[in-house]
């Protein structure tokens, strides 16, 4: 027996090895909800002995390429600067009228009572080192938990997002980079608005997944996240399409990601994210129905003296001034009524055949995004109609000497 | 280039001093680590393979070749977000089966390295996909084109990491 185990010790012993990290192994996998935790203290151990070694190669890295960059090589930088202020113009004009669209777009979702995760503070971090590992695409940054880092925080780039905080240290934390085959991002098309989960390949490549077969997708389509991973806040850019195959059942779309995940340097870490409903500028902006009803066509404004006369005019039948903006659901349906009935909208609209001669009650039609507009009526009906018709009876000035005469009725005027 | 039969008495055995013993693994584990951070394509080269391959072949002692190279690949495992023991388990094998044909075969011109690296280099990976696929469950796939070209890559680079070694062991 003894000659045996003295023979086989080799094959014994390796048996043994073996044996005892696939039993540690298979712990592992089984508490896969929280296996860090059992694992915790030796990753410390290892990545407390090999970050700061990477952090002082990256400290004297940057010393040494300051001078050199900011005091010794300075070729080209004067026509560097030259294109970059005129960028600077060119994004100006182009943030002018972005402007203009996005205080729209905010008070539509104002209205909608539309709330949105906010980017409330970021931490720019560097990344020091990486795992080394093709089955693990992650990187070390130079931040951890004493600088607020927390696990599960959105990591990007000004060019897209890079991936999310995986494992935090006290002073370094992993990103698990999006190309990792472990990683999952919730994406959207930009144009097709088709949602999937952007997944990272064995070999690297980031897939789009769980998009049906029947669906049709451009190549060169702008990926952004939706938001619905509670990662990464949505509309972020993450890349664009390269690749659209047919895969069965559903779509094999590759991405080529907008960050260079292969050459990470500075990373933005998003450390806290505000969920809240969209503020507006009350003060310096209309509501969006007026707007949109300066946009669009409508019914053309009277003069001044034109609209002097109670019940004339048709484009304030709520008794606003011919100057304020109209909703727009408003003025053209209103107008559509009259014209229906055989009146010109310029003409005076003489009171109905209500128990009140000289009130007139044109209808309005309540538009959906102005429903809120509409409320602030101080006049507005008590109940509205089913229809979303109400009626607005509007006064008579006390100079009106119009004399009214029998008009036919507009469909759905009260008898 | 000839991969000669040596029997169990005319092999050399070496050693390496405790500081070359401790800070190598070290080393080569950090560059990992700290090289494809400026250099991507460095992903395809394993350097901790590569140093447990040249001490197992240069000691020829089984066991010490399955433990270096157990604590090589665990160490690896927790500079990544992987479960610990893929890396130990596959340099476990490769350190035992390298320093085991060391006793039999003679291992010092280039032309054996770079053949058994290569031979080494592809039971690591295979190692590595069983264990990463049948216990773990990670999605992989294989293409012997990509492992036959890393491991020519790797064979070269070892060439080079086994000459380095060579200059720090000791004859026993």
């Amino acid at each position: 027996m003894e000659s045996v185990l003295s023979r086989y010790r080799n094959l014994i012993v390796l048996v043994g090895v073996l044996f005892a990290q696939v039993l540690g192994l298979a712990l592992q996998v089984k508490r896969t909800s929280d296996s860090e935790s059992s694992t915790r203290l030796i990753r410390i151990w290892a990545v407390g002995a090999v970050t700061p070694v990477e952090k002082l190669l990256l400290w004297m890295e940057n010393s040494t390429g300051g001078v050199w960059h900011n005091y010794l090589y300075l070729r080209g930088v004067r026509a560097e600067n030259r294109a970059l202020k005129q960028e600077i113009d060119r994004i100006r004009l182009e943030e002018a009228t972005m402007t203009q669209d996005a205080a729209q777009a905010h008070r539509l979702q104002e209205l909608l009572s539309f709330k949105q995760q906010f980017i409330a503070d970021t931490t720019v971090a560097q990344v020091i080192g990486t795992t080394g590992s093709e089955m693990s695409r992650s990187v070390y940054i130079d931040k951890g938990s004493n600088h607020g880092i927390k696990r599960d925080m959105a990591v990007l780039t000004k060019d897209g997002i890079v991936g999310k905080v995986l494992y935090v240290y006290p002073a370094t934390s992993l990103v698990l980079r999006i190309d990792d085959q472990t990683s999952g991002v919730g994406a959207i098309l930009d144009k097709e608005r088709l949602q999937g989960i952007l997944r990272g390949t064995p070999a690297g490549e980031i897939v789009l997944d769980k998009v049906m077969g029947d669906e049709t997708v451009p190549v060169g389509e702008q990926v952004l996240t939706s938001g619905g991973d509670g990662v990464f806040p949505k509309g972020l850019p993450v890349g664009k399409v390269t690749k659209v195959m047919q895969g069965g059942e559903l779509l094999y779309i590759q991405v080529r990601p907008s960050a260079s995940l292969g050459r990470l340097e500075e990373v933005l870490v998003i450390t806290k994210m505000d969920e809240r409903q969209t503020q507006t500028d009350q003060a310096g902006a209309g509501r969006a129905a007026d707007i949109l009803a300066q946009r669009l066509p409508s019914v053309p404004v009277k003069p001044e003296n034109a609209g002097d006369a109670a019940g004339k005019n048709i484009t304030a039948p709520d008794g606003a001034s011919p100057s304020a903006p109209t909703p727009i659901g408003a003025a053209s349906e209103s107008k559509k009524k009259i014209e229906a009935a055989g009146v010109s909208p310029t003409a005076s609209v003489p009171a109905s055949n209500s128990s009140k001669p000289g009130v007139s009650t044109p209808l309005v039609r309540k538009a959906v995004v102005s429903s809120g507009a509409a409320s602030k009526s101080p006049d507005s009906p008590a109940g509205a109609a089913s229809d979303g018709i109400v009626k607005k009876p509007v006064p008579k000035p006390a100079n009106s000497t119009q004399v009214p005469k029998p008009q036919p009725v507009a469909e759905g005027t009260p008898q | 280039m000839a991969i000669t039969y040596t029997s169990g008495e005319q092999v050399e055995v070496y050693r390496f001093n405790i500081p070359a013993t401790i800070l190598i693994p070290l080393v080569a584990v950090f560059l990992q680590a700290w090289l494809p951070r400026r250099f991507p394509f460095f992903t395809i080269f394993d350097l901790p393979l590569l140093v447990t391959i040249g001490f197992a072949t240069a000691r020829r002692s089984p066991l010490a070749g399955l433990f270096t190279g157990g604590l090589i690949g665990i160490l690896q495992d927790t500079l990544t977000h992987q479960p610990i023991g893929l890396y130990g388990i596959a340099k476990t094998v490769v350190g035992f089966a390298a320093s085991s044909l060391g006793i039999k075969i003679d291992v010092e011109n280039a032309g054996a390295r770079f053949l058994l690296t290569i031979v080494f280099y592809v039971l690591h990976e295979v190692a590595y996909f069983v264990i990463a696929r049948g216990l773990v469950g990670l999605h992989m796939t294989w293409s012997w084109t990509h492992e036959f070209g890393s491991g020519a890559a790797n064979a070269v680079l070892g060439v080079l990491v086994y000459g380095l070694l060579d200059r720090m062991k000791q004859r026993t």
